[in-house]
C-alpha cells in the first residue's frame, strides 16, 4: 500500500478539514496505557501507533480511507416500518433511535457506499457500531440487502466492514428475521458470481455473525476483534468456567478455520484491492507487465452518482 | 409413545386452581372406587365441569409469560414424540461427517402420510437421562452441519423436508465457539433457503434465536398456538435490556413472543390450535392438528417446481416486515 495515501493524506485533510475539538484529546490504549494524541491516532487510522492495537474506526473514516482519493456516493437505503413493537424498557425505543440518529447523522446504523478502489468499482457496507451498538433491526437489514443487490446490479464485489453486537432486541422477532432475509440477498450476489468480503472489526457477534458475515468468499479479520456467536459474558455464565485467553479473538478464529486472514488496517485498503482484482479477473497492480487475456485493462469509469455524495 | 402412558401430571404455578380441583376429583374417584353411591358421582360430575370450565378460563387468557411456560412444559409433546406420532419408516440419520454427532437435533428419513420426507428437530429429552444426552435441545454447530447434510440429501432426493422446532438457543460454551457457532448457523439458514423441495417447520415450543432460525427459514412456517419464538429467551432478553435476568415475564411481554404476535407481523402463517389445556394435556390430538396443517402445506406444492418453490421462499422472506 502506498504510505502517502495513509499517513499523509489524512493528516493533510486534518489541516485542511476544520474539526470540532474532541471533549478528550489524548487517547489512552487500552492494553499499554500509552498515551496518544487524537490526531496522531486518527492519521495512523486509529492504530495505537506503540501497542498496534486497533481503535474503533468511525464509520465515515472507513469509507473515505477505503475509496479512491476519499470519494463515493452514498446508497440511499429503504426506509422502514418505525417502532413495529411499541417498545419500552426504561426508555422508549423511539426515543432511544432519535438519540443515536441525533449522535451520528445517520438514519441507523448500516450505510452503502459506491465508488472506486484503485480503479475497480466496489459497493462497500459499514455497520456503524456507534448507532445503537451497530445492532441489527429491520432499516440495518434492508441496508445489508440493498448493498448486496446495488453490487450484484451493478457486477461489483460487495465489501462489507461488520460491527455488531447482534440483534436489536427492541424489534424482537422481526430483528432476527433479518437473518434469513439477508442471507438471500448473499445467495443472489453469489449466483451473480460476484464476490463478497466480509471484513470483521470489533467486535462482531450475535445475529450478524451467525449471518451474512459468516458467509462471504473471503473473511478477513481486523487484529484483536472480538468475533463469536455468544457473547464472552454468557458464556462465562453458562458453563461457569474461566475463558482462555484470545478467545473469540481473531487470531483465536484464524487458529479455528473462520477466518482466511488477520490483516493489519494500514494493510487492508491494498488486500481488498488485491482481492478483487484477482476475483474479477482484473490486472494486478503489482505487475507492470499486463496480464495476458485480461477482460477489461482500461480504467473503468463511475457511472453517475445514484444517492447524493456524502459531505 | 411410553412417555405419555403413566397419567402423572406436573402443574405450572397459575394451574393451581386447576391442580385444587383435579386434586379432589382424584381423592372422590378412589372412594367412588372403594365405596361407590349416587352422591360420589354427582359430586365428581360436578367438579369435573368446574375444572373444565377452570382450564378453559385460564388457558383462554395465558400472558405471554404463561405461555412460555406452557412452551416450555417438560410433558408437552417434543420432536420425537411428534416423528413418532406423524412419521413412518422413521430411519434416523447422524453425524456431520466433518466432526461428530450432536444430539440436541434429531433427524432422519421417513414417510409421512405416504410421503417419502426428510425430517429433523431440535428434541429436549423427557427425562433427566435424555436431557442430558440431547443437551436440552441446545445444538452445538455439529447440529447445525448435521442439519445441512440432511438438508442436502432431501433435495437431491427431491424429498420436502420437516423441521421440527424447540429449542432454548444454540449452545454456548467454549468447543461450540471454537468450532465455528456462528459459522454452523449462517450456514444453515443458507441451506434452508437453497432447498428446491417443499420446506416446512413447525414450531412446537420454544423458538430460541438463531438456533432456532436455522431450521426454520422454511416455505411455511407454521407455529403452535402455545408455543413463543424469540430473538432471545425472555431472561436473556431480561438480562440484555434491564441487567435482569428476574424480570423475564416483562421481556415476554415486551418481545411479542407469542403466535397470535407473530401472525401479526406475518412472519409466520399459519397458527395450530392446542388442546384445551395445552399440547400436553391431549399431546395425541395436538401432534394430529399439527399433521394435519403439515400436510395441506405440502399439497399446496405438489407439482410445483423446484425454482418456482425457491423463489417463493426467498419472496416471502424478503417481503417480511416491508408491510406491517
Amino acid at each position: 500500500m502506498n504510505w502517502i495515501n495513509n499517513i499523509v493524506r489524512p493528516k493533510i485533510r486534518g489541516l485542511l478539514v476544520k474539526k470540532e475539538t474532541p471533549d478528550n484529546l489524548w487517547v489512552k490504549c487500552p492494553e499499554t496505557g500509552e498515551m496518544v494524541f487524537h490526531r496522531d491516532l486518527e492519521a495512523n487510522l486509529h492504530v495505537i501507533p506503540g501497542s498496534g492495537h486497533h481503535m474503533r474506526m468511525p464509520a465515515e473514516t472507513r469509507l473515505k480511507q477505503l475509496f479512491d482519493n476519499g470519494e463515493y456516493v452514498r446508497i440511499e437505503t429503504p426506509d422502514v416500518v418505525a417502532d413495529p413493537l411499541k417498545f419500552r424498557d426504561e426508555r422508549r425505543y423511539s426515543d432511544r433511535i432519535k438519540d443515536s440518529r441525533a449522535k451520528t447523522g445517520e438514519r441507523d446504523a448500516v450505510r452503502i457506499a459506491y465508488g472506486t478502489l484503485d480503479a475497480q468499482p466496489v459497493t462497500v457496507g459499514v455497520q456503524d457500531f456507534e448507532f445503537m451498538g451497530g445492532s441489527l433491526g429491520m432499516a440495518a437489514g434492508e441496508a445489508v440487502i440493498t448493498g448486496l443487490e446495488t453490487a450484484a446490479e451493478r457486477r461489483t464485489p460487495f465489501i462489507l466492514f461488520a460491527a455488531s453486537g447482534g440483534a436489536r432486541m427492541q424489534e424482537g422477532i422481526l430483528s432476527l428475521m433479518q437473518m434469513p432475509r439477508s442471507t438471500v440477498a448473499v445467495a443472489k450476489l453469489r449466483e451473480a458470481r460476484l464476490p463478497y468480503i466480509v471484513v470483521l472489526t470489533h467486535p462482531t457477534t450475535g445475529g450478524v455473525t451467525a449471518s451474512y458475515a459468516m458467509l462471504g468468499d473471503i473473511h478477513i479479520a481486523e487484529p484483536g476483534a472480538l468475533i463469536g456467536f455468544a457473547g464472552p459474558r454468557v458464556i462465562e455464565q453458562t458453563i461457569r468456567e474461566k475463558l482462555p485467553p484470545g478467545f473469540q479473538r481473531s487470531e483465536y478464529l484464524l487458529k479455528h478455520g473462520m477466518v482466511d486472514m488477520v490483516v493489519h488496517r494500514h494493510d487492508l485498503r491494498a488486500t481488498l484491492s488485491r482481492i478483487c482484482r484477482i476475483l474479477l479477473k482484473a490486472p494486478s497492480l503489482g505487475h507492470s507487465v499486463p496480464v495476458t487475456g485480461a477482460p477489461d485493462a482500461e480504467p473503468v469509469q463511475l457511472p453517475p452518482p445514484m444517492a447524493e455524495a456524502a459531505d | 409413545m411410553g412417555r405419555y402412558k403413566e397419567n402423572m401430571k406436573v402443574y405450572l404455578d397459575f394451574e393451581k386452581p386447576v391442580a385444587d380441583l383435579e386434586g379432589k376429583l382424584a381423592e372422590l374417584r378412589t372412594l367412588e372406587e372403594g365405596e361407590g353411591g349416587v352422591g360420589i358421582a354427582d359430586e365428581i360430575a360436578r367438579l369435573q365441569t368446574k375444572a373444565d370450565q377452570a382450564l378453559r378460563d385460564i388457558y383462554g387468557k395465558l400472558t405471554p409469560w404463561q405461555k412460555t411456560q406452557v412452551a416450555r412444559h417438560p410433558e408437552r409433546p417434543h420432536t420425537l414424540d411428534y416423528i413418532s406420532a406423524l412419521i413412518e419408516d422413521y430411519t434416523p440419520m447422524a453425524g456431520d461427517r466433518q466432526y461428530g454427532e450432536d444430539e440436541a437435533i434429531v433427524g432422519g428419513l421417513g414417510r409421512f402420510r405416504d410421503r417419502p420426507v426428510m425430517v429433523l428437530g431440535h428434541e429436549k429429552g423427557s427425562d433427566t437421562e435424555s436431557r442430558l444426552k440431547h443437551n436440552f435441545g441446545m445444538a452445538r454447530p455439529e447440529g447445525y452441519r448435521k442439519t445441512v447434510r440432511l438438508m442436502e440429501t432431501a433435495d437431491r432426493f427431491g424429498l420436502p423436508v420437516i423441521t421440527f422446532v424447540d429449542t432454548a438457543g444454540a449452545y454456548p460454551g467454549i468447543g461450540a465457539e471454537e468450532r465455528g457457532q456462528a459459522e454452523a448457523i449462517a450456514r444453515g439458514i443458507d441451506a434452508c433457503l437453497a432447498l428446491g423441495t417443499p420446506t416446512v417447520s413447525v414450531i412446537i415450543g420454544e423458538g430460541g434465536s438463531g438456533g432456532a432460525v436455522a431450521i426454520a427459514v422454511t416455505n411455511a412456517v407454521l407455529m403452535m398456538e402455545h408455543s413463543i419464538y424469540t430473538v432471545a429467551s425472555p431472561e436473556a432478553s431480561a438480562s440484555i435490556l434491564w441487567h435482569d435476568s428476574s424480570r423475564a415475564a416483562d421481556a415476554a411481554t415486551a418481545m411479542k413472543v407469542t403466535a397470535s404476535d407473530l401472525k401479526r407481523f406475518k412472519v409466520i402463517d399459519q397458527i395450530i390450535s392446542e388442546p384445551v389445556g395445552g399440547a400436553h394435556r391431549a399431546p395425541q390430538e395436538a401432534m394430529e392438528s399439527a399433521g394435519r396443517a403439515i400436510e395441506s402445506v405440502l399439497k399446496e406444492f405438489d407439482g410445483v417446481e423446484s425454482d418456482e418453490i425457491r423463489r417463493r421462499r426467498r419472496e416471502k422472506f424478503i417481503a417480511m416486515g416491508r408491510s406491517l
